[in-house]
Order: C-alpha cells, then sequence, then structure tokens
C-alpha cells in the first residue's frame, strides 16, 4: 500500500472557503425549507380537503415531485424552463426553486399525515360550534399537528441539506461545490472531501439536536 | 323548534335510519334510548347535519337544513355534547370556551372571558378556567364540554351518551349540570343510558329501534305500561 500524506495545511487553508460555501447550503436549505413547509401546508390541505379537483391536483404534484429525481428536478427548472421562456435563469433562483418545491411534496405529506392522526371528534366539536372547516382547521387541527410532524419535518430538514449538494451541478457555489473548486486547484481530494463531509456532519447532528429539544419543550403540554 | 320529516340515512349499504318523524317543541327535553346500533347517534348526529341526510327534511328554528350553505348558521344555534368530550387539548379550558364565540360571533375577548367563567362558575368549575384538559377529570371535563356548548348561547343542546364514557362515580356530576339546564327552560335531546335520568329529567321519551321510532310518549309511561314487544324487551333488559 502506498503511503499517503494528509496534508493538513490545505484543510487548514481551505476552510474559510468552505465555511463560506457552508453559510450558502445553509442559506438555500433554510430558504428551501421555508418554500417548502409553506407550500406543503397548503398541498397536505389540499390532500384531504373535500374538493375532489383540489385533491387530485395535489396528489398530481406529490406524485411527481416525490417520483422523479431531485437532480433532474434542477435540470428541468435551470435548463428547459429557459427554453420556453427564452430568459437565462437564476441559479440561486433555481436552486431555491427546485429544492422548494421537491420539499414542498414531502412536507405535504407528512402535514397530511399529522392533520389526519387527530381525532375526527376535533374536528366534529369545532364544526359543531359553528366554526368553517377552514376556522376548525386553523385554530384546532393544525395547532394539534404541528407539534406531532415536528419530529419527521426535522428529519426532512436534514434530508433537504444534504441533498442541496445537488445544485453544486448548475454550478451554484454551495459547500460541494467549493469544495469541487478547490480539488481542481489543488488535487487534494482526500482532504477536502473529508473536511466537506465533516462540515456536513456537524450541520446535520446540529439540526437534530435542535429538533430533539424543540420536541421535549412541545411535548409538556400535549399529551396526546 | 326541531322538525324533521320522513328522515333516511344510510352508510353505503347499511340502512341506518328508515323514516323518522319527529316534532321536538320550545323547552321539551326528548330522550332518546334504544340498543346499540339502533341508530338514535346518527339521528342526534342528523339534527346539526354532522351527518348529512340520505332523504328527508330537517328544520332547526324554521331554517332548512341544506348543506354547507347554511349550516354555520343553523349550528351556531344547536349545541352540541359528545361522548367523548372532544375539547380542544392545546388551549386552556378558558381559551376552549371562548374560541368559538370570539370566531364566530366576533364577540371581543373581554365578554367572551367575563362568559366563559359565568358558565364555569354554573358547571362547578370556576377554579379550573386556566387548567388543561387532560388535567381535568372525565366528569369535569365533560362539564367544561358543556360550558363550551353553552357560550354560544345555543336555542337547542343536543347531547350524544354524554355520561357513557364516565367512571360511575362521575355521571352525578354531569347529570346534574344536565338536570338544572333543562329546569332552565334548554330545549334538549339527549340520547342516553341513564333510565333514571330519563324518567325524572325527560318530558317525553322515545325507544328507537332498527331504524325506527318504535314508541314515544311520557317517560313514566313508557317505562310501567310500554306498549311495544320490543320495548319490553328492551327494558327488561336494562331496568
Amino acid at each position: 500500500m502506498k503511503f499517503v500524506e494528509f496534508n493538513f495545511d490545505l484543510i487548514i487553508n481551505s476552510f474559510p472557503l468552505l465555511l463560506l460555501g457552508a453559510g450558502v447550503t445553509v442559506k438555500i436549505t433554510l430558504m428551501s425549507v421555508a418554500v417548502g413547509v409553506v407550500i406543503g401546508l397548503f398541498v397536505g390541505i389540499a390532500r384531504i380537503s373535500s374538493f375532489r379537483l383540489l385533491r387530485f391536483l395535489a396528489a398530481v404534484y406529490v406524485d411527481f415531485f416525490r417520483g422523479t429525481p431531485l437532480l433532474v428536478q434542477i435540470f428541468l427548472i435551470y435548463f428547459a424552463i429557459p427554453v420556453i421562456t427564452g430568459q437565462r435563469m437564476d441559479p440561486f433562483v433555481a436552486a431555491i426553486s427546485a429544492c422548494g418545491i421537491n420539499s414542498g411534496a414531502y412536507v405535504a405529506e407528512i402535514f397530511r399525515a399529522g392533520i389526519q392522526s387527530i381525532d375526527a371528534g376535533q374536528m366534529e366539536a369545532g364544526r359543531s360550534l359553528g366554526m368553517t372547516w377552514m376556522q376548525t382547521m386553523r385554530y384546532i387541527i393544525v395547532p394539534q399537528a404541528f407539534k406531532r410532524v415536528i419530529p419527521p419535518l426535522g428529519n426532512e430538514f436534514i434530508a433537504l441539506l444534504k441533498d442541496s449538494s445537488l445544485v453544486s451541478v448548475i454550478g451554484f457555489e454551495e459547500l460541494t461545490r467549493r469544495g469541487q473548486l478547490i480539488i481542481a486547484r489543488t488535487y487534494g481530494s482526500l482532504e477536502i472531501w473529508f473536511s466537506v463531509a465533516i462540515i456536513y456532519l456537524v450541520m446535520t447532528l446540529s439540526i437534530s439536536r435542535f429538533v430533539a429539544y424543540l420536541e421535549k419543550r412541545f411535548k409538556t403540554d400535549d399529551k396526546h | 323548534m326541531i322538525n324533521i320529516e320522513n328522515l333516511h340515512k344510510s352508510f353505503g349499504e347499511a340502512h341506518i335510519l328508515k323514516g323518522i318523524d319527529l316534532h321536538i317543541a320550545a323547552q321539551e327535553v326528548v330522550v332518546i334510548i334504544g340498543p346499540s346500533g339502533s341508530g338514535k347517534s346518527t339521528l342526534l348526529r342528523c339534527m346539526n347535519y354532522l351527518e348529512e341526510p340520505t332523504k328527508g327534511k330537517i328544520t332547526v328554528d324554521g331554517i332548512e337544513l341544506s348543506g354547507e350553505a347554511n349550516i354555520n348558521k343553523v349550528r351556531t344555534e344547536v349545541g352540541m355534547v359528545f361522548q367523548r368530550f372532544n375539547l380542544f387539548p392545546h388551549m386552556t379550558v378558558l381559551d376552549n370556551i371562548t374560541l368559538a364565540p370570539q370566531k364566530v360571533r366576533r364577540m371581543p375577548k373581554g365578554e367572551a372571558e367575563t362568559l366563559a367563567r359565568e358558565l364555569l362558575g354554573k358547571v362547578g368549575l370556576a377554579d379550573k378556567a386556566d387548567a388543561f384538559p387532560e388535567q381535568l377529570s372525565g366528569g369535569q371535563q365533560q362539564r367544561v364540554a358543556i360550558a363550551r356548548a353553552l357560550a354560544m348561547r345555543p336555542k337547542v343542546m343536543l347531547f350524544d351518551e354524554p355520561t357513557s364514557a364516565l367512571d360511575p362515580e362521575m355521571v352525578g356530576e354531569v347529570l346534574d349540570v344536565m338536570r338544572s339546564l333543562a329546569k332552565s327552560g334548554m330545549t334538549m335531546v339527549v340520547v342516553t343510558h341513564e333510565m333514571g335520568f330519563a324518567r325524572e329529567v325527560g318530558d317525553r321519551l322515545l325507544f328507537v329501534d332498527e331504524g325506527r321510532i318504535v314508541e314515544q310518549g311520557d317517560p313514566r309511561e313508557v317505562f310501567e305500561h310500554p306498549k311495544e314487544e320490543r320495548t319490553k324487551l328492551f327494558l327488561s333488559k336494562v331496568l
């Protein structure tokens, strides 16, 4: 076996650039999660609404974005949409759109399951007091469902952070792309990919800790 | 107050209600008894459209129930108390009671809270305003549920087996609240297995079996001299 030299100086020198990339990764993840949660809440509710058309459209959305690879979705948004519009797509907009819309499909299923896990008697109680379906959803069902979906939502957040590495293919300079660029210049594959992996790990572990904390906090006032 | 004509209800193949005609006067207390699966709960739930009738006509306080168009309006006049309480677990007792008056009746928060505290006093739980439902016993939860329904100032109260999920020692406190509500002149429809309550508080007793009203009349009369064979058979099992 060849003696492998591990170049610590390279890691130390590249670290500021990698951290810059990690900052961008956090930024697209947070923005995509925000987009995903908003889309997911409405699509999730649409999935169980009494309007057949709304249910159908929501199901199509969920099936399409869960049933096709995120990488292909990124290509679709970045390369295929400009063919139609005739305008160049901004990589940042493309990255957030692809990740957010994709995540929305998964979050929709999380919300749908969370809402359906709430006892049917809650909806009946709200409706029998004269509240509309929407009011009952808003004040009674969704607040209870929110507490239950914190753990799966945390998992989705972590998955999205890792999947955001895929936007490196459209040249968007997040953590993975930064790593690639440094390697192209220095040939330090071992050191850089190792560093990149560790930075991802630190980020995902921090999120799961934070989610565990939230879960504990919200558990105190809801045993249902 | 409530008028029901030729009400039918089917769940798929199962024909649960097979032609119910019923008129309930204002201030009347009607108690519905019958074996499980007889359709008595379904009948009650049709009265505020929690179940949509398959056929027939229901009028509440002069308004014919016709689906989403007017159902929220009618429901503000019809309070409902469930077997399993269905309190909102993420809210305090006070918020449980004040939510609907604020959102539906557009009542200011302060006014809703004053009303809620007054009603909590009436059901004997003035000190529980800030508790969460899970901190209360079953009997206390059901009394809160009654207060919550009353906060909408309904003209009719529907009770769907309100004591069936309670430990025996808590049945009395809930029946006491219902008794005083009946005395205050509230129009009430009560599905129950509490025969003592039916006899004492009911103005009229309905015996429902296999989707039909088999017999009805003054509770004492029906209990002591049932006319129909099926009523006799049922009463011989429960009394």
